[in-house]
């Protein structure tokens, strides 16, 4: 499952290393991954920032409560597991400077597969425009620095609203553990009016929930199913009919049920949420993770192949949640998950229906997480934008294409199911309840739409 | 012992039937009954759960076996610790099964269970010669060089030859097909009237199939998500243009399209008590109200082959104070188009009514509108022991659609002159 593709394997070798690096070619190391019982880093986890970071101040105690060695500084030759830099007090341009002086020394310092994680406000609620540009510069550090980064490290901005320090404990939490493995080069928004506390991910955050996840027949959404399971749900596994083999066996293999439908069908989301209700009690958890691709170049389009990857990517999910998301149907405190791609957000030669459908998917998400009453009953909306993901589906791009599409990250390998899986978990746990509105790529810092 | 309590069929799953040496024809029996247990599993949510018992059966079974039904539930995601068995009555295991779980879960010596078949005419076992058998059992007896060389001496060249068991019946030699040739001709049923039968079969499938009815009952099967031997497309004209494989002569009626293909396929029920299935989130489809067994005497000629319902129903129906046009839905396994046709005339008979069944009246005609409404085995095929079990699930989940205290007659004939017969009732 988790193995390394060859040209990863073959530079993790003597020669291949030094053949690589003869050559200037790229050296990926085979990630961190989450396995359960692992702590959520090995080694120190340095933090600082400007001014009396707000931020830290909140996060520090369930840093350390969740077994995280935080430490102010670091002796010369220590080995960094990561570096969490609070600039939620910048005020002005100039203040960045505590970002360089405490993250430059820092980065030569940086174990394998280690995590910058960089604490802001959104810029949109800056007092000034002093104010507004340090807070935007954020996001251009930090996206250089995950470029910066070599052997698996990654860097990640998590953008809080005042208040909402604490709450954004799970998102640094998860940006600091394997789970975020290939999720690089990233914003996540955190609060918005008042927001519980959140905690560090625990060894079963998602106990006692029920989910549906769509297209779980195989590729990313049986991974999904595989990981909310392990996570503690009750899994609900839908996909059409004709997948129903693999389908009873993902099901049966993760302890939860299969339902056989298309989600295109008009009665797909009735039949989800009464098959969730009846069976296992209600619904907290959907996953609209059922998609197709028909490329071809608009110009040699019709309207029957548009039309098909608008229904299956798009349009399905519009009706399907017009009964799971109606008043009664998915509980208080539930979630949505949507899977966009990054075609979705840069666009790609011969797919513009399904880059019309998976940009369409980040205007539900834009739609549904300014809803007032998804908001006052607590749901939030995310969606995961994966970049080149190892499925069967991608194994299919011809070599060489196939070859490119893998490397052309910052960490230049493909990723797999279970990255996109974990963030999916990442937004379903209980205490992402001021994670909203996020489209999180899954992408290693893809070029694509950078 | 304790007062009996209901039964409740909860639903169902099958691997859509295939044809002879068609897509299954390297499937094993324990391959497709494992796969159809799965099925049943991932749409229940029994993963890892212990149930009462699985109990299912094949007409056509190797020697090696022996614990079929076992074997399948170990090689499934249920709990290990839940036992099984095998039982077999030709062409009405499934739904001998089901009545015999259905009677446990009764008397409450069981909470919950699967019942079903399954068959394969493809991967049929070989057998050889008897005189051939024989020869082989003596050399593997043979203890020194010399006895086992000697016993080999005696195999002649023309001792080889196999035998693939076929759809005989082993006390008059003649196929089934024979057998219901002679039924139809007694009962003058029309080819006419059998080819039509035949297409409504085909047409209701695959408008059952049209509809998405089948969605929660089945779960494809190495590439096969419909039943291969349905025609969607048939008509009267191209029925009428087949040739006839039983009967003989200027009389014969009967065709490959108004008889059922050999198959390959496994169907399985869940069934369980009112506690049971609320306990684990389900509704309940239908319940089990009774079952009967009937024989007949086909070795003398007294009496067809398939007729055996024909005597079954009557008795249930006397027991249960019911008539026969008391139900919304009948289910009349199709052997052959005649074998309902036959069945039916029997019971408009005044004659055979009074003579054969003893009643002052004849038990009447029923609505055509009402039987086999989904389709049945003439275009679905009929895997022996895996027709109740396709049966059962389907009128089950019928029943549940049209309300609740709407009943249903199941009747399924089966090699050996016998037939089994139940009644369900919608929850
Ligand atoms: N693999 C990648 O690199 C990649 C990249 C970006 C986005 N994605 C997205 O991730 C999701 C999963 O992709 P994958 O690679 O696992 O694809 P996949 O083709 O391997 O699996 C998709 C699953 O969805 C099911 N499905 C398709 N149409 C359906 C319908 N109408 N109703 C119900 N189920 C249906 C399929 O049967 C299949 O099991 C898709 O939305 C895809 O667009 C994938």
């Amino acid at each position: 499952m988790a193995r390394a593709d060859g040209y990863t394997a073959f530079v993790g070798t003597p020669v291949g290393r030094r053949l690589a690096s003869t050559l200037g070619l790229p050296r990926p190391v085979p990630l961190r991954r989450y396995e359960p019982g692992q702590p959520v880093t090995e080694g120190p986890v340095l933090v600082g920032g400007h001014g009396d970071t707000p931020a830290l101040a909140a996060l520090r105690g369930g840093l350390v409560a969740a077994g995280v060695d935080v430490v102010d500084e670091a002796g010369e030759d220590a080995r960094l597991a990561g570096v969490v830099v609070d600039l939620t007090a910048a005020e002005d341009p100039a203040d960045l400077e505590s970002l360089r002086a405490l993250l430059s020394p820092a980065l030569r310092r940086l174990d394998r597969c280690a995590r910058v994680v960089v604490v802001g406000r959104h810029p949109e609620s800056a007092s000034g425009v002093a104010q507004r540009a340090a807070r935007r510069a954020l996001e251009g550090v930090t996206r250089s620095v995950a470029k910066e980064l070599r052997a698996g490290a990654t860097a990640n901005l998590v953008l809080v609203t005042e208040g909402a320090e604490a709450a954004a404990l799970g998102t640094v939490g998860f940006l600091l553990s394997a789970r975020s493995a290939y999720v690089d080069g990233q914003v996540v928004r955190v609060g918005g009016g008042s927001v519980p506390d959140a905690a560090v991910q625990a060894e079963r955050p998602l106990a006692g929930t029920v989910a549906a996840v769509t297209g779980a027949a195989r590729g990313i959404g049986a991974e999904i199913a595989r990981t909310l399971a392990r996570d503690g749900a009750r899994v609900v596994c839908v996909d059409v009919p004709g997948a129903g083999a693999p389908l009873a066996a993902v099901a049966n293999e993760v302890g939860g049920t299969a339902l056989q439908t298309d989600v295109t069908d008009e009665r797909a989301g009735a039949r989800i949420l009464e098959h969730a209700t009846q069976r296992h009690g209600g619904l907290d958890l959907v996953v609209h993770n059922a998609g197709i691709t028909r490329d071809k170049l608009l110009a040699n389009t019709d309207a029957q192949r548009w039309a098909s990857v608008l229904d299956v990517n798009l349009r399905s999910i519009v009706r399907m949640n017009e009964t799971l998301l109606a008043p009664g149907a998915l509980r208080a405190g539930g979630r949505v998950v949507l899977v966009s791609s990054i075609a979705g957000i840069a666009g790609n030669r011969g797919q513009s229906s399904y880059a019309a459908s998976k940009a369409g998917v980040i205007g539900l998400v834009d739609g549904y997480a300014a809803d007032a009453g998804l908001r006052r009953r607590r749901i939030t909306v995310n969606a995961v934008a994966p970049g080149f993901v190892e499925t069967e589906m991608t194994a299919r791009i011809p070599l060489a294409t196939r070859e490119v599409g893998r490397r052309l990250n910052s960490l230049s390998q493909g990723g797999l199911p279970v990255d996109v899986a974990e963030t999916v978990a990442f937004f379903a746990g209980d205490g992402q309840a001021a994670v909203t509105g996020n489209v999180v790529r899954v992408c290693g810092q893809s070029l694509l739409g950078a | 012992m304790t007062t009996t309590r209901r039964a409740a069929v909860l639903g169902g799953n099958r691997i859509p039937f295939a044809r002879q040496f068609g897509p299954y024809a390297e499937a094993s029996n324990q391959d497709m009954l494992t796969s159809a247990l799965e099925g049943l599993v991932a749409r229940y949510g029994l993963a890892g759960e212990r149930l009462g018992e699985v109990v299912a059966g094949a007409v056509i079974k190797h020697s090696r076996d022996f614990n079929l039904t076992r074997e399948a539930v170990l090689g499934s995601s249920l709990s290990p610790d839940t036992p099984a068995y095998d039982v077999q009555q030709a062409c009405g295991t499934g739904l001998e099964a089901s009545i015999l779980l259905a009677n446990k879960i009764a008397l409450g010596q069981a909470d919950s269970g699967i019942a079903g078949g399954v068959d394969s005419a493809s991967d049929a076992p070989v057998v050889v010669a008897e005189r051939l058998r024989r020869k082989l059992l003596r050399l593997s007896r043979a203890r020194s060089t010399a006895d086992r060389a000697k016993a080999l001496a005696q195999i002649r060249p023309t001792d080889i030859g196999i035998q693939v068991p076929g759809a005989s019946e082993p006390r008059t030699g003649m196929t089934m097909g024979q057998h219901m040739a002679i039924t139809a001709e007694r009962w003058g049923i029309t080819r006419e009237a059998q080819d039509e039968l035949a297409l409504a079969s085909h047409h209701r499938l695959a408008t059952a199939y049209e509809a998405g009815f089948f969605d929660d009952l089945m779960t494809p099967y190495l590439g096969l998500t419909q039943d291969q031997n349905l025609r969607p497309g048939t008509t009267l004209d191209k029925l009428a243009s087949l040739r006839t494989v039983f009967g003989e002569g200027e009389g014969a009626t009967m065709t490959a399209g108004n008889s059922t293909p050999l198959s390959d396929g496994a169907a399985t029920v869940l069934l369980g008590s009112e506690e049971w299935a609320q306990a684990h989130g389900l509704k309940p489809l239908a319940f089990f109200v009774d079952g009967e067994t009937a024989a007949v005497d086909h070795v003398s000629g007294d009496e067809g082959l398939l007729m055996a319902p024909a005597y079954a129903v009557p008795r249930m129906l006397a027991r249960q104070g019911l008539t026969l046009q008391d139900f919304d839905l009948y289910e009349i396994h199709e052997a052959f188009a005649s074998t309902v046709l036959s069945t039916l005339a029997a019971w408009e008979s005044e004659s055979f009514c009074r003579d054969r069944l003893g009643l002052d009246a004849p038990l009447g005609s029923i609505d055509r509108d009402r039987l086999n409404v989904t389709g049945s085995s003439l275009a679905a095929g009929h895997p022996f022991a895996a027709t109740g079990g396709r049966i059962v699930a389907t009128l089950a989940k019928l029943l549940a659609e049209r309300g609740s205290g709407s009943r249903g007659l199941v009747s399924v004939c089966a090699a050996g002159g016998q037939g089994v017969v139940a009644i369900l009732e919608a929850a």
